[in-house]
């Protein structure tokens, strides 16, 4: 059996620090909003022809007059991403810009996507991102309740809250891109966690029923090391999954599966690391559980 | 739990072998409608453009005003109230009565049987509202006012967008509503939306309007710029004829000056209305106005009474073809903005569709080495659950012709991921149950059992999330959620039924071995 619970403190002070360090980074340095949440202009563009680089396609771009223009390699050599504020809204901006590079580079590159979301689109998607994240925390909050003793729904509800905010924590420090796919991936780690920590709890509450006389810090070290193998095996085949997305997905789900990656990583710690050190701190008994049981009966 | 009648495994079965035929018509062509049936691919897998339009409603609504004022003003005349200082400012009507008229004109816009204001019964609301400010009265669009002028000019949007875009023949165009002033347009396969984005772009208001030196016309004058940007015109508001009256327009090539026209006929009012001012104005220049800009203005030369002419104004074919496209349509009620784009060149299509293909097939293998390496027997059972699970899944969007986009791949991928997770608490409950208990059927039993609520509660965690994302997100995270959330059942159902009836055959077989897991 592994000793898990003698570094319960250790563990504590880390995440704090973790959750400390992840919110002056988002307060400070803020995230990088992808044009979903910011609104602009984005075009991937492949080039048949070698003369168009990176710093070529700067130079013509930045003569367009577009405000702040990033250029950026995607994936492959031959492949580009454009990415610009678009602040007037002009409409025909794609056709201008295609006339543009015509001069310069004649049929040798091709549009491959091309983005263009105005400014009250993506301040929807924020809000509407926003209140997803914030309603699925709501949600999974009841869901504890319902099933377990409030003290597990606050420990499952922090562990959420460490994950969320340290990956996005990870992300602002690492300057990564924040779209449509993150959320999708946050929501997801959000699932994966609860799923991860309920599986251990429903094993804690079980050996409360159990055993009267073991200590809750005991009982959550034996309740973590019986479920420790399905843990790691199911965090294995999920980061097989993923692993495969990241690798061999494409360039467009690399974010949205970097984020996951990361999710079930701090997903799998906060199960055992946060979430049972809940428990511990508020002196869950046997008698938490069976006043519960009293009560629905 | 280990026992299985064999109703249920025909069942089991039947069931299954059904959803992998279903699955499979994503491959093969069936004669039968029921399986011939296929999973609509995202616009960011087939490729295709995405643009999503906001009605323009303040014109609408500044318009709406402009002709009440003058309803307003004949609907008392007729009652002898005189209406004073009309005016309208920032979407509000002002204007003054005598006192003694006061109570009359508010008992107007306040009966319920008002024909100047109509009653909403359903929203206990009046199209308008008025309010006494002590100076003057003011009227405005109540909210219910509001909500159906919007509807109304979306109805017709939609409308005139459907047939433009039907015009140009892209195939199968998804129109939908959003909200009350927005339209969805989703074009499979069009790489290059240029040309619909400056068709939708366009209100196609024409009018045909003398031009006048009149500064006295009766009816008003602007002066309004030629589609050269360049000269300039003073034309007067009466307008003779609008695109309305057209019942046809076609692109013509006029043989004898050698330019592209755009021919035109016109319904019986119109044609009526055309062969009077144009009897009545020989001589003057008649202004060909769309969307507020001058196309041309030829000189009248002679009546034209049959009830059809042509348009010139420098065209090429194309621009004569999408005029002719525009008025064949008709005019929108208000102008339409682009505020969202989104277009996926078919090739990058095809590149996502192979890498989350490649992706599928590599997180799979590895899944399957890895559990069949830690459970010998019990994880080639998992595997084959696994596989059985994924022709679930598919059949199951195939079935309702859902729509799979890149982040509905990396769903499914993650559901091949995820789904052992069930089977594993139960062995892994199974190992623990054989520490204590020597019988092997009732150690397996056991491992189901308890396992239960675990799996359960899980699964709902990440069903709960699934749903939240499939009514907060859009497009291709949607997609996501359809698979992520349709994965959850399959896997449950391919957990406890088709795995537990292996594992029942097995253990049953070998009811006496020892270490069988």
């Amino acid at each position: 059996m592994i000793a898990f619970n003698k570094y319960y403190n250790h563990f504590n002070l880390l995440s704090l620090a973790l959750i400390v360090v992840s919110l002056l980074l988002l307060i400070f340095k803020g995230l990088n909003f992808g044009i979903d949440f910011k609104g602009g202009t984005l075009i991937e563009l492949r080039a048949s022809d070698s003369k168009i680089n990176v710093s070529s396609l700067r130079d013509r771009f930045s003569q367009m007059d577009l405000g702040d223009v990033s250029v950026k390699k995607f994936g492959n050599d031959t492949d580009f991403l454009v990415k610009f504020e678009n602040k007037d809204n002009k409409k025909n901006i794609i056709e201008e810009i295609k006339v543009n590079l015509d001069k310069s580079f004649g049929n040798n590159y091709d549009f491959r996507r091309v983005e263009n979301v105005g400014p009250k689109v993506s301040a929807e998607l924020l809000k509407s991102g926003v209140i997803a994240i914030s309603l699925s925390l709501a949600l999974m909050l009841i869901y504890i309740w319902i099933r377990f003793e409030w003290q597990f729904s606050l420990g499952a509800i922090l562990a959420l809250f460490h994950d969320v905010i340290v990956t996005l924590g990870v992300f602002s420090l690492f300057n990564l891109e924040i779209n449509l796919s993150i959320i999708a991936a946050v929501l997801t780690i959000v699932g994966y966690s609860m799923n991860d920590t309920v599986v251990i709890f429903d094993r804690v509450r079980e050996n409360l029923r159990k055993y009267s006389d073991i200590k809750i810090f005991e009982l959550t070290n034996i309740s973590i090391n019986e479920t420790l193998s399905r843990t790691i095996i199911t965090s294995a085949t999920t980061l097989l999954a993923l692993l495969a997305i990241y690798f061999f997905g494409g360039e467009i789900l690399k974010g949205f599966s970097l984020a996951m990656i990361m999710g079930v990583v701090f997903g799998t710690y906060s199960s055992i690391y946060i979430a049972n050190t809940v428990l511990v701190r508020l002196r869950v008994s046997q008698k938490t559980v069976l006043r519960e049981d009293d009560q629905k009966n | 739990m280990l026992y299985f009648s064999k109703l249920r495994i025909l069942f089991i079965t039947l069931f299954s072998v059904l959803f992998i035929l279903i699955a499979s018509s994503n491959l093969f062509k069936f004669d039968d409608s029921f399986f011939d049936k296929k999973i609509n691919l995202g616009l960011d897998l087939q490729g295709g453009s995405y643009l999503l339009l906001e009605i323009d409603n303040e014109p609408v609504i500044e318009q709406k005003l402009q002709n009440l004022t003058t309803t307003i003003r004949n609907y008392f005349k007729e009652k002898n109230i005189k209406i004073n200082n009309i005016k309208i400012d920032n979407q509000n009507i002002f204007f003054n009565v005598i006192d003694n008229d006061k109570q009359s004109v508010l008992d107007v816009f306040q009966d319920e049987n008002s024909d100047l204001n109509p009653y909403y019964p359903r929203f206990k609301s009046h199209q308008l509202e008025i309010e006494d400010t002590g100076l003057n009265f003011k009227v405005n669009f109540s909210r219910q006012g509001l909500i159906k002028l919007k509807t109304s000019s979306q109805d017709q949007a939609i409308e005139i967008v459907r047939r433009r875009v039907d015009e140009v023949g892209t195939n199968e165009p998804n129109i939908l509503k959003r909200g009350n002033n927005r339209i969805l347009v989703e074009l499979p396969g069009l790489d290059d939306p240029m040309r619909i984005k400056s068709l939708l772009g366009k209100t196609a208001n024409l009018t045909f309007r003398f031009v006048t030196n009149d500064d006295n016309d009766r009816f008003g004058v602007e002066k309004l710029k030629f589609e050269n940007g360049l000269e300039e015109a003073t034309v007067s508001k009466r307008i003779i004829i609008s695109g309305e009256n057209l019942l046809d327009a076609q692109p013509k090539m006029d043989t004898q000056t050698n330019q592209t026209i755009v021919s035109f006929t016109l319904d019986r009012v119109g044609a009526k209305r055309f062969g009077k001012a144009t009897s009545t104005g020989i001589g003057k220049q008649l202004a060909i106005v769309l969307d507020g800009k001058i196309i041309s203005a030829p000189v009248v030369r002679d009546t034209i009474a049959s009830g059809s002419g042509q348009i010139s104004g420098g065209f090429t074919f194309q621009t004569a073809t999408d005029l002719a496209l525009l008025l064949r349509s008709g005019a929108l009620p208000a102008p339409l903005e682009i505020i969202e784009e989104r277009t996926v060149g078919p090739d990058l299509g095809q590149d996502s569709i192979n890498a989350g293909m490649i992706a599928l097939a590599i997180g799979f293998m590895l899944v399957i080495i890895f559990m069949f390496i830690k459970y010998k027997i019990f994880g080639l059972i998992t595997n084959v659950t696994l596989i059985v699970n994924l022709f679930l899944l598919l059949g199951v969007l195939t079935l309702f012709e859902a729509t799979l986009t890149l982040p509905g791949i990396a769903g499914i991928i993650l559901t091949v991921g995820m789904a052992v997770d069930a089977n594993v608490l139960i062995f892994e409950r199974i190992k623990e149950e054989l520490k204590d208990e020597t019988n092997n059927i009732l150690a397996f039993d056991g491992g189901y059992t308890k396992s239960r609520t675990a799996i359960l509660d899980a699964n709902i965690t990440t069903l709960l999330a699934a749903i939240i994302l499939f009514f907060m997100g859009s497009g291709p995270v949607k997609g996501f959620a359809v698979t992520l959330g349709v994965g959850i059942f399959t896997t449950l159902f391919s957990v406890y039924f088709i795995a537990r009836l292996f594992t029942s055959i097995y253990v049953s077989r070998n009811k006496n071995k020892e270490k069988l897991i």
